[in-house]
């Protein structure tokens, strides 16, 4: 298992960034009024929010990354390493990561590129800028994390798109010396179909049978360019794996439930999530949801739930936080994270 | 644990059925309100109450309410 800790970079702020168009579930007319109870009450899900036609992920992430900036009161000629975490870049290429660049108006001399990860997106993406930071003395990065997955699900698909939301998330990091942050990190290709899109890259260039619908099963047509979800075996996984994980980093970083203050988890969907939380016994209070309101957000939704359900406790307080994303690839990682007093601004609606 | 005591909780689990229709013979598919959030619950309760890892594939090849306490059984930890 691949365990490390990387020394001396902080978490200095937060910022969040959601499309102001909201969609219930309660309005999903392909469900029956029993179903649609069922499901809101297993994925936890009442309402989701949905880019407009033509925004992008960035976008929200630009918002997410203008506020924390302005916020942290930074120059931005200082931000050295920009990435980009995410499934639903603008193009094909260039990297978006390098785009975000120059809209932010940030320095030249300033590293650039995207990471295509998803659900464990976040504890990825902190522990490769932490990495980066920590080794080459850059003083001040920038990880800017999300996806839109309203645009890839099929309307017509009740196994996706009642459960995803779209949100973009940018956080700030900086050296300071004393801190640490621990992490696990794994990855299992054998599952790769578990979620996936399968068209549209080099493997299956899109042609017109890419777009041909096909209906899988009652309730579920898509085509290979949407998202395709097998629900079960991804469930099985995370309620092993997850919880397997989070026991193996406790035993190597000598770490138990009682050193957390919280428990972020990646908002896959409450039963799944739930199922992790009792398996290793973590205090419901101390594990919040963002699901209800904003869905299964990809990689932001640890950002995401820390902006929208911890916002006041991490602008206040010390807190030493226990994360674990999980999903797509299959990839999953578990870690620390110590916030001391950060900048957190308010959910920007876009 | 005895196949009573299962069908009590899956009853419990599905409280959107209703109570003492469940048997060992049922087939859980045949539930007139059966749905894959229904199989999400199975493998949910097997995992937390019994320490059973149910995949997708091995739950399709169960039927009953007695083949899904079998698996349990034979594979409880």
């Amino acid at each position: 298992m691949a365990f490390f800790s990387i020394n001396n970079i902080q978490v200095s702020g937060i910022a969040a960034a959601v499309p102001k168009n909201k969609v219930s579930n309660w309005d999903y007319d392909l469900l029956s009024d029993s179903e649609k109870k069922l499901l809101i009450k297993t994925t936890g899900v009442e309402t989701k929010r949905i880019v407009n036609k033509g925004n992008t992920t960035s976008d929200l992430c630009y918002e997410a990354a203008e506020k924390i900036i302005k916020e942290l009161a930074w120059k931005k000629e200082e931000i050295q390493v920009v990435i980009f975490l995410s499934q639903s870049r603008d193009y094909y290429l260039p990297a978006t990561s390098i785009i975000l660049q120059d809209r932010l108006g940030l320095s030249k001399s300033c590293m650039a590129f995207d990471i295509g990860l998803g659900c464990s997106g976040y504890v990825y993406g902190l522990s490769v800028i932490s990495s980066i930071m920590s080794a080459t003395g850059l003083s001040k990065g920038l990880l800017m994390v999300g996806d839109i997955s309203s645009l890839t699900c099929s309307k017509e698909d009740k196994s996706t798109y009642p459960l995803f939301g779209d949100a973009g998330t940018a956080t700030a990091l900086e050296i300071n010396a004393g801190t640490q942050m621990d992490f696990s990190l794994n990855s299992d290709g054998a599952g790769f179909e578990t979620i996936i899109i399968p068209a549209g890259g080099v493997r299956n260039v899109v042609n017109e049978k890419s777009f041909e619908v096909k209906e899988v099963e009652k309730g579920i047509k898509r085509n290979a360019l949407n998202l395709a979800l097998n629900g079960l075996d991804v469930f099985s996984f995370s309620v092993k794996e997850v919880p397997k994980s989070i026991y193996a980093f406790y035993e190597k970083f000598e770490y138990s439930n009682i050193d957390f203050d919280y428990f972020l988890m990646h908002q896959a969907n409450k039963l799944m999530n739930e199922t992790i939380r009792k398996k290793i016994k973590f205090d419901e209070e101390k594990t919040p949801y963002s699901l209800k309101e904003y869905g299964n957000t990809s990689s932001a939704s640890i950002p995401l739930t820390i902006v929208t359900q911890l916002q006041n406790q991490v602008k206040t307080k010390s807190l030493n936080l226990l994360m674990a994303g999980f999903g797509v690839g299959l990839s999953w990682g578990v870690s620390s994270l110590p916030l001391n007093k950060i900048i957190c601004p308010d959910l920007i609606e876009v | 644990m005895n196949i009573e005591e299962f069908i009590k909780k899956l009853e419990i689990e599905f409280e959107d059925l209703e109570k003492g229709n469940l048997t060992a013979q049922t087939n859980f598919r045949d539930i007139d309100e059966w749905s894959s959030m229904h199989a999400l619950i199975i493998i949910a309760l097997m995992d937390v109450e019994y320490e059973v890892t149910v995949g997708g594939e091995d739950l399709s090849k169960m039927e009953t309410v007695q083949d899904l306490f079998d698996f349990a059984q034979k594979n409880r930890q």
